[in-house]
């Protein structure tokens, strides 16, 4: 094959970074692990010594997070990893993805602990949205990062790692920005959550800078990529839309992804100083860490009761 | 000419036209698919954009997009 100075070397390329160079699938596996390891160093994600957590759905993202960590965790046997795996009860969709993190988390020998929406607050997400009229991804949303930070807690996790890539981060960078909710910008960023805050375990994004595609192709060459499999409830949510109109923008304008996140970056230690966490709250009710007297999700939990009752 | 290409978000085969020489990115215009959104593998290995086809070939296009 010719090589022409685009290519990274004669072997036949995969993929074309947005600078315009082309990768073969060893110089792309290279160039995406140091990547990974470099944000990792850069934004001092993971220390010396953790008991680290994975929120593993079954996706590629995660997928490809825990077979990167897995790999750091052979080299330094000082970091133990523990996959958490969320059913939130989505007919169809849910027991595919268990399923496919089963299968993987037993071949590499990595413990993967399962809760359910269902043992955990007595209802499944198909069941609720039958009751409550509020968006599926805004209440999927509240009630698994209640039960994720619950039981990151429970399992004495240092940290939680999470799959989130460039995409994720810039869908919610925008979807902040156009619903003017800057506060909860504040909370996003490689790392989130306030360190040495016993109430919270603190989140951490290796895939930050990744684009979803450079993952996908990742896990395609790696085959962590499985069957396709799709939350139906996404297609009905906000975050599709703007997901939509910035592969497009990206399309006519590449990079534009990179300078969202990279601009963030910039402001992001302001934010984060103007809605510093102050005083915090408890649930009267459960006891977690909470915003006001009751957190949002024994309001819909409250709510649910009052509308079987009726 | 005429190619078969299996398309995993949609869960099925399509039988595609398409002029002779053309390219995945002609394919992918086609189809009405953004490429920032997939990666097409030809004879499971990917191949990019300016990668042209022939009907013999096995084509499979992959959606990136997160699914949840």
């Amino acid at each position: 094959m010719k090589n022409n100075n685009k290519n990274c070397c004669k072997q036949k390329p995969i993929i074309k970074l947005p600078a315009g160079k082309k990768l073969c699938n060893t110089h792309f596996t290279e160039y995406f692990e140091n990547k990974v390891f470099k944000t990792i160093r850069q934004f001092d994600l993971i220390g010396k010594e953790e008991n680290l957590g994975i929120a593993l759905s079954g996706g590629k993202d995660s997928l490809t997070l825990l077979h990167l960590l897995n790999k750091l965790s052979k080299q330094n046997k000082k970091i133990k990893l523990t996959a958490i795996l969320i059913d939130e009860g989505i007919k169809g969709y849910r027991g595919k993805t268990t399923e496919i993190a089963k299968k993987f988390c037993k071949k590499n020998k990595v413990p993967l602990k399962i809760y359910s929406f269902e043992e955990e607050f007595g209802i499944s997400l198909d069941d609720m949205l039958k009751t409550l009229d509020v968006k599926p991804c805004t209440i999927c949303g509240i009630f698994r990062r209640y039960l994720l930070n619950k039981k990151s807690k429970e399992l004495k996790f240092t940290k939680l790692a999470t799959g989130h890539n460039l995409d994720d981060e810039t869908q919610s960078i925008l979807m902040n920005q156009f619903k003017n909710n800057i506060q909860a910008s504040a909370r996003l960023g490689p790392k989130s959550g306030v360190k040495d805050n016993k109430n919270f375990v603190q989140r951490i994004k290796p895939l930050y800078l990744c684009a979803e595609k450079e993952v996908a192709t990742y896990a395609f060459v790696n085959n962590l990529l499985d069957n396709f499999t799709e939350c139906p409830n996404i297609l009905k949510s906000y975050r599709a839309q703007v997901r939509d109109m910035l592969n497009n923008f990206e399309l006519k304008n590449e990079g534009t992804k990179h300078a969202i996140a990279n601009s963030f970056l910039d402001i992001l230690p302001k934010l984060k100083e103007k809605f510093k966490d102050g005083k915090i709250n408890f649930c009267k009710k459960c006891g977690e860490p909470s915003a006001k007297e009751k957190c949002n999700k024994c309001k819909l939990i409250d709510k649910m009761k009052k509308s079987e009752k009726k | 000419m005429k190619l078969k290409v299996f398309y995993d978000r949609e869960n099925k085969e399509k039988t595609i036209e398409l002029d002779g020489n053309m390219s995945v990115k002609d394919l992918l215009e086609k189809m009405n698919i953004n490429p920032i959104t997939v990666i097409v593998s030809k004879n499971d290995n990917i191949i990019l954009e300016d990668e042209k086809l022939n009907d013999k070939d096995d084509i499979k296009i992959i959606s990136v997009i997160s699914g949840g």
